[in-house]
């Protein structure tokens, strides 16, 4: 890496194709982003090939919005390679080309923002300017003090907001502890990466997949008809009659079923950061523990987990967060029925089917408010650590 | 992987029949973890394969301990690809994942490399704004965000949920990538910028090359976020169905088919095909992602 001392060559044809490249660059992303605003651009462009290739039939489908969605899909596919991918550079290449070429003076002051500026302007429209704009409809869309007393006061809400404690404890509680005791199995057998392989995979599938995995798990059937929900089968097998598990809210059976479906895909993110804190557990500390005639729970609870500390927090702040802002589980398995809402269900209810901006701006902020101690845990630790994090 | 040296040591000094007993609890639980996290999943692959009406007469697992009597069927994924605009739904997420995917790494590489050798003013004030926004829930953003949009005239376009996913990407992004960058060696920097080399020119030709694996670790974290995302899709882009994503689709199905098991199964299945193929693929690099600190708003 160290040998290669290309910039000896002098600026020449690199210097003449930056500015030329830059403003091909923003031609290409005008058009592109134009294409993909304009829903009938890609269909039009399809009808021009088609034109040239003398087929007029399809290209006065194509423009009367019918015709081949396939060709029309691809032409997308491609203008959205061109311009997500290649544009974005040639963007980045540009902004430095042209503050290259500068006075040296500015250009020191300038280049930083060339490299940051597009990023923190990124952040400011999606996340900062909302956080205002949500904290200031909650307030003032409507009522804002009925605003709150709604969602603070009606009895609906509250037992959601004790689901969502439900969420936490036990999904959290569940997730971390499992993942701590696999780490800890699966330590010792020989087949390690294999077995860990079956815990893990679920973090790649989404919860709305997920969901149906294990709605089917819960399937329900009346008694005299066959069950075909494996948790059901096994219940019966037992000698249990069939429940209907997701509509069953007594003692919130129903809610601690969709948490296990979070416990299910969180398991393995907890399993694979404190597997790797046991491992960096020293064997000295362990061997000398044996050696006194320690066993191994005492060895477990006295050392490992102490040693490991620094993870479980990590794990569990992390953990939470997913926790606290759960929605897809809900939304499909349920919809928030059956007395299973939680916060962010019903912030979608309110935001986008009952179009109450500022009911759905409370819960928002509720949320916000929820993880605001975990931003200030992880604020401080970046700040002990310095900058590098 | 050579795990406890240390007990299988120990063990073989003494009787070794004894220690294969005494490990049979350990060896036995470990087996029954996997089977048990391995069966939902299982049950939907073999029932996505069985024949539409079997799957509700008898249990899929049935299927299973017969084989021989149970009538295989890709009748299922052909309904759900043709009939069900799964096929399409394939492409959009697709042409929605990837540059949602491309586009906040290129960002989030600019930023960080400016955070890590540049200096500006604000610059710690400004990382640690980066860092408050990790856990920002995307709940504060829908509202205000979809009424730019609708000003704007993107609501329900492909731009907007890539500039949406980019957007709520980066905290994340730009957090890993720092970590990585600034634990570069400062010689690289020192040599290049003696040989004359821009920022630019060190960025693109060592920095970017040397960071690949923090590169692939958030590439993949964001690949696995944007595909298997539901909310974004459902706020930015649900208006039409000929642009709508998988995770969009299969949702709809649920609320629509909820007892045609053969639709919901193979549904779900071809949505988690592509995810767990690229999981198992690069998981190496997931797992980095993973332990070097990692949360999402």
């Amino acid at each position: 890496m160290t040998g290669s001392t290309e910039s000896d060559e002098p600026l020449g044809w690199r210097s003449f194709l930056m500015p030329v490249g830059a403003i091909l660059g923003l031609a290409g992303l005008i058009i592109g982003v134009w294409f993909l605003v304009d829903r009938q651009a890609a269909p039009n462009l399809a009808a021009v090939f088609f034109d040239v290739l003398g087929n007029p039939g399809e290209a006065t489908a194509l423009r009367a919005g019918s015709g081949n969605q396939v060709v029309v899909k691809a032409v997308l596919v491609v203008i959205a390679l061109v311009v997500g991918v290649g544009g974005v550079w040639l963007f980045y290449a540009g902004l430095n080309a042209v503050t290259m070429r500068l006075p040296a003076r500015w250009r020191g002051r300038l280049l930083p923002l060339v490299f940051v500026g597009p990023a923190l302007a990124l952040l400011t429209i999606y996340l900062v300017w909302p956080l205002v704009a949500t904290v200031t409809k909650s307030l003032t869309d409507g009522d804002g003090v009925a605003n709150y007393r709604w969602a603070l006061t009606d009895p609906g809400n509250q037992s959601m907001y004790f689901n969502n404690v439900l969420w936490l404890v036990v999904g959290v509680a569940g997730s971390v502890g499992l993942g701590l005791l696999i780490a800890a199995l699966m330590d010792r057998v020989k087949y390690e990466s294999l077995a860990k392989t079956f815990i893990f995979l679920p973090l790649a599938i989404s919860l709305v997949g997920a969901s149906v995995i294990w709605r089917f798990v819960y399937t329900w059937r009346p008694p005299s008809q066959p069950q075909y929900g494996l948790l059901n089968a096994a219940w019966q097998a037992f000698g249990g009659t069939p429940v209907p598990w997701i509509q069953t809210a007594d003692f919130h059976l129903n809610t601690f079923a969709l948490i296990f479906i979070l416990i299910w895909l969180q398991t393995g993110f907890a399993m694979v950061v404190l597997s790797a804190a046991i491992k960096g557990v020293p064997a000295e500390l362990t061997e000398a523990a044996k050696l006194d005639g320690a066993t191994e729970r005492q060895l477990f609870v006295r050392i490992t987990v102490p040693m490991i500390k620094g993870s479980l927090i990590t794990v569990t702040i992390t953990t939470a967060i997913v926790v606290l802002k759960v929605f897809d589980i809900v939304y499909v398995m349920t919809g928030g029925r059956y007395d299973t809402d939680v916060v962010a269900n019903q912030m979608f209810i309110q935001a986008f089917q009952a179009f109450d901006q500022g009911r759905a701006s409370v819960l928002a902020v509720i949320l916000f408010v929820a993880v605001l101690p975990l931003m200030l845990i992880n604020l401080r630790n970046i700040q002990r650590g310095g900058l590098a994090a | 992987m050579s795990t406890s040296p240390n007990t299988i040591k120990a063990g073989a000094g003494k009787n070794q029949r004894s220690v294969f007993v005494r490990r049979a609890p350990l060896r036995f639980a470990v087996i029954a973890i996997c089977v048990l996290w391995f069966l939902p999943t299982l049950g939907l692959l073999v029932s996505s394969l069985r024949d539409a009406r079997d799957i509700t007469q008898t249990g899929w697992w049935t299927a299973l301990l017969a084989p021989w009597n149970e009538h295989w069927t890709l009748q299922s994924y052909t309904q759900v690809l043709g009939g069900e605009n799964m096929a399409n739904a394939f492409l959009n997420s697709l042409i929605v994942t990837i540059p949602s995917t491309v586009i906040p790494i290129t960002v989030a590489a600019f930023a960080a490399y400016a955070f890590a050798w540049m200096r500006f003013p604000l610059r710690r004030t400004l990382f640690l704004v980066v860092v408050a926004l990790l856990v920002v829930p995307l709940q504060m953003s829908l509202i205000p965000v979809l009424e730019i949009y609708n000003k704007l005239g993107i609501t329900n376009s492909f731009l907007g949920v890539w500039l949406a996913h980019t957007s709520f990407g980066l905290p994340l992004a730009i957090f890993l990538l720092y970590n990585f960058i600034s634990q570069l060696p400062g010689d690289l920097f020192e040599t290049a910028s003696i040989d004359g080399a821009t920022h630019f020119q060190m960025f693109t030709r060592v920095v970017l090359p040397l960071s690949v694996p923090a590169l692939a670790a958030f590439a993949i974290f964001q690949f696995l976020w944007v595909w298997n995302d539901l909310l974004v899709s459902l706020v930015f882009l649900s208006a039409n169905a000929d642009q709508s994503v998988m995770t969009l689709e299969l949702s709809r199905l649920v609320g629509g088919r909820g007892q045609q098991w053969h639709l919901l199964t193979a549904g779900a299945f071809v949505t988690m095909l592509l995810p767990v193929l690229v999981f198992v693929a690069l998981q190496r690099y997931f797992v980095r992602g993973l332990l070097s600190g990692s949360v999402k708003g």
